[in-house]
C-alpha cells in the first residue's frame, strides 16, 4: 500500500491547505489539518477521498464567537463558525482533519453527503444545533431538538440553564 | 380519525379537541417519514437506497425509484419511542408493503439533554462525570476518550500503571457491555433465559467496578491525569473469578443460542449490509467487522499499550445479524484473553500523574502543607488550565469508534466538546439493514445495531 500523504499534500497545496502552525496536540493524536476556503472545501475533501480517505469519521462545528483570537495559519480569514470534518483512511490507518471557516451572516457550506452518505445525520445535527445550512443536503431538518424549537442551542449566544422546560405546568425559570 | 360508534365520549367535542392537541404536540413534523408523493426526490432516493450506488461508481438511476407508487398500496407505521424493544426511546417510522419494509427512518432526540452544551459549563475535572452518562452501557470508554483528549492538549504523560489500569477497565467494560447486548438481544428474540443469564454475568463485572470505583455505573473513575483510585487489595483474584466464570458461561450461551435452529433461523441472512455500504455510511464497530472488514482501532491505530498485547480481531462474512452476534460473543472471549494478559503484566507504581497542577494532592498532605492546600483548592474550584488547541481522539468502544473533538481556549473549561457517538452514526445503517426485510425482523435488526440512546441523543 503506497502512502497517499506526499501526493495528497502536493495536491492540497493548490486547494488551500497549508502546513498549519496552529497549536495542536503532540504525539499520538496529531494529524494533518486542511484549512480550505469555503468555496474549495468540497473540492479538497473530494481530493482527500480520491487519495484514500474512504470514511468520514466525524463532522461537527464550533462557534468561535467568544474566542475570536484563535491561531490560524496565515491567509485564513477567521469566521464565526468552523465546520470540522475528520476523515479516516482505513487502508493506510491515517486521519486528516478539514476545518472550514463559515461566516455568521452567510452560514452556508457545501454538503459532503454526495461524497460520504454517512454525513447525512452529522450535518443534520450541525444544522440543528448551530444553524449552519448545508447546500445540497437531501433532508436538512432538525434531528435532536423538537421541530418547533427556536434557536440553535450550541451557539455561544444561546443561554444555558434559564430555559423553561417544555412540559405543561412546569414552574417558570428561576 | 373516525368516530367509532358507541365509544364513550366520542361525540364529546372537548375530548376530540384534546386528542387533536395531543397529536400536534407530539408531532415531529419534517423529521418524520413522509409519503412518497410529499418527499423531495433526493431524499426519497436516499431512503430507498439508490444513493448508495454512487460510491460503487454507478450513477443514480432515477427510473429505479418508484416515486409514483400509489400510497394506498403501502402503509406508514410508527414504532416507538415507547416500545420495549427499542432500547430506550428510539422511534422508527416504517413504510410497509404488506409485511415487507420498504423505507425506514429513525426519529431521534427524545433523550437529548444538551450534554455537549453542559460540558462547556463544567471544568475538565468535572467533565468526566458528564461524558460518562452518554453511553451508559460503557461509561468507562467515554471517560477514557475524554481523558485522553484532555491529556493530549495538556501534554502530560500518565504513569504506566494508570495506562494498564485503564486498559483493564476498558476490556472489562467491553465484556460487560457485550454481555448486556447478549441479554437484550436474547430478550428481543424471545429467549428470556438469555436475558437472565446475561444480566447475571454482567453484574459480576459491575460488582468489581463498584469495589474499585464505588459505583456500578457512571463511575468517574478514569480522569484526566490517571484514574481515581488504585486497584483494591485482592483485585487479581476478583478479576480471575470474572474471567473464569464468564469464559465458561460463553460456552453455555453457545449451547443455548448458537446452535439452536430457531435462533439461527431468525438471525441468519437477516439485516444484511455490504462492506461498501458500511464504510460509506461511516459505520464502525461490530457492524463494520461483520462485513469482513478487519477494522479495530486497538489494532489499526493503537492507543494506550494495545500494541504490546496479543488478541484477534473477529470478523464476519455476510454482514447479517448472526455475524454480529458471533462477533460480539467472540469479542467477550478475546477481551478475557486481553484481561488475563493485563493482569500478568500490571506494573507497579503510581495510578495517577504526580503533577500538582493536574492531580489534587493526597488528603494527608493538606493538613501539613500550605502549597498542597492551595493546589487542592484551585483544582476543585477553578480547575486546571488547558493550553489553547484542538484535538480529535478516537478509540474503540464496544459499539465502534467513539471520538472526542476537544477545543480549548486556554481556560479551565472546554471551549467545545463534541463526542462522536458510535451509536448515533451506526443508526444511519438501520434503513439499509431493514430494507426489503420483514416487519417481524425489525426488532432483531435494531437489537443487532446495539444503539444506546443516551449516546445517540447526548
Amino acid at each position: 500500500m503506497t502512502d497517499p500523504a506526499p501526493r495528497a499534500a502536493a495536491e492540497h497545496a493548490a486547494a488551500g491547505s497549508s502546513p498549519p502552525e496552529v497549536p495542536r496536540a503532540q504525539g499520538r493524536w496529531t494529524s494533518e489539518i486542511g484549512f480550505p476556503p469555503r468555496d474549495r472545501y468540497h473540492e479538497l475533501v473530494e481530493s482527500y477521498k480520491a487519495s484514500g480517505f474512504e470514511q468520514l469519521s466525524d463532522l461537527t462545528a464550533v462557534d468561535y464567537l467568544t474566542h475570536p483570537g484563535r491561531t490560524l495559519p496565515a491567509g485564513v480569514e477567521p469566521g464565526r463558525f468552523e465546520v470540522v470534518a475528520n476523515l479516516l483512511s482505513l487502508s493506510s490507518s491515517r486521519r486528516v482533519r478539514v476545518r472550514v471557516q463559515v461566516p455568521e451572516d452567510d452560514a452556508v457550506v457545501d454538503t459532503l453527503w454526495d461524497l460520504y452518505p454517512g454525513a447525512e445525520a452529522m450535518e443534520r445535527e450541525v444544522f440543528d444545533l448551530f444553524g449552519i445550512r448545508f447546500l445540497g443536503h437531501p433532508d436538512l431538518t432538525r434531528i435532536l431538538m423538537p421541530e418547533d424549537w427556536e434557536g440553535h442551542p450550541l451557539r455561544k449566544d444561546y443561554g444555558v440553564g434559564r430555559v423553561p422546560v417544555q412540559f405543561k405546568e412546569a414552574p417558570g425559570p428561576r | 380519525m373516525s368516530d367509532a360508534p358507541g365509544f364513550p365520549g366520542a361525540d364529546d367535542i372537548s375530548v376530540r379537541r384534546a386528542s387533536r392537541a395531543a397529536v400536534a404536540e407530539t408531532s415531529e413534523g419534517a423529521q418524520e417519514l413522509a409519503t412518497r408523493t410529499t418527499t423531495p426526490p433526493a431524499e426519497l432516493r436516499r431512503e430507498v437506497g439508490a444513493v448508495l450506488r454512487i460510491p460503487e461508481g454507478g450513477v443514480v438511476d432515477a427510473g429505479d425509484v418508484d416515486v409514483e407508487r400509489p400510497t394506498d398500496e403501502t402503509m406508514i407505521i410508527n414504532m416507538g419511542p415507547q416500545h420495549p424493544s427499542t432500547h430506550g426511546v428510539l422511534r422508527l417510522m416504517l413504510e410497509l408493503d404488506g409485511e415487507t419494509v420498504l423505507r425506514t427512518k429513525p426519529v431521534i432526540g427524545y433523550l437529548h439533554t444538551g450534554m455537549e452544551k453542559t460540558a462547556e459549563e463544567l471544568t475538565y475535572v468535572q467533565g468526566a462525570t458528564n461524558v460518562t452518562r452518554m453511553d451508559y452501557l460503557s461509561p468507562l470508554t467515554n471517560e477514557l476518550v475524554f481523558s485522553l483528549a484532555t491529556e493530549a492538549l495538556l501534554g502530560v504523560d500518565i504513569p504506566p500503571r494508570a495506562t494498564w489500569i485503564r486498559m483493564l477497565f476498558a476490556e472489562l467494560q467491553r465484556v460487560s457491555s457485550h454481555l448486556m447486548w447478549m441479554a437484550t438481544n436474547g430478550m428481543d428474540l424471545g429467549s428470556t433465559s438469555m436475558m437472565i443469564y446475561g444480566f447475571r454475568e454482567r453484574e459480576m463485572v459491575l460488582a468489581f467496578f463498584e469495589k474499585t470505583s464505588g459505583l456500578r455505573m457512571n463511575h468517574d473513575y478514569i480522569r484526566p491525569g490517571g484514574v481515581a483510585a488504585d486497584l483494591p487489595d485482592g483485585w487479581e483474584d476478583d478479576v480471575e473469578v470474572i474471567c473464569d466464570t464468564v469464559l465458561r458461561r460463553t460456552y453455555e450461551y453457545d449451547e443455548l443460542l448458537t446452535g439452536q435452529p430457531i435462533f439461527r433461523e431468525r438471525m441468519e441472512g437477516v439485516g444484511n449490509i455490504s462492506a461498501q455500504e458500511a464504510i460509506a455510511l461511516s459505520v464502525t464497530g461490530p457492524i463494520l467487522r461483520s462485513t469482513g472488514v478487519a477494522w479495530d482501532l486497538r489494532r489499526a491505530m493503537p492507543y494506550l499499550e494495545y500494541a504490546q498485547l496479543d488478541f484477534d480481531i473477529i470478523v464476519g462474512t455476510y454482514g447479517d445479524n448472526f455475524d454480529r452476534y458471533a462477533i460480539r460473543l467472540n469479542e467477550i472471549r478475546e477481551s478475557i484473553k486481553l484481561v488475563r494478559q493485563i493482569v500478568e503484566r500490571m506494573p507497579p507504581g503510581d495510578y495517577r500523574v504526580q503533577d500538582r497542577k493536574v492531580t489534587p494532592p493526597p488528603r494527608a498532605r493538606i493538613d501539613e502543607s500550605m502549597e498542597a492546600l492551595i493546589h487542592h483548592f484551585k483544582i476543585f474550584t477553578e480547575g486546571f488550565r488547558v493550553p489553547e488547541g484542538e484535538v480529535y481522539v478516537a478509540i474503540e468502544s464496544p459499539r465502534g469508534e467513539i471520538g472526542c473533538y476537544l477545543v480549548s481556549d486556554g481556560t479551565s473549561k472546554p471551549y467545545r466538546l463534541h463526542i462522536r457517538g458510535p451509536s448515533f452514526v451506526n443508526l444511519q445503517a438501520v434503513p439499509t439493514l431493514m430494507r426489503g426485510g420483514l416487519i417481524a425482523d425489525a426488532v432483531a435488526v435494531i437489537s443487532s445495531v446495539d444503539p444506546v440512546m443516551g449516546e445517540v441523543d447526548r
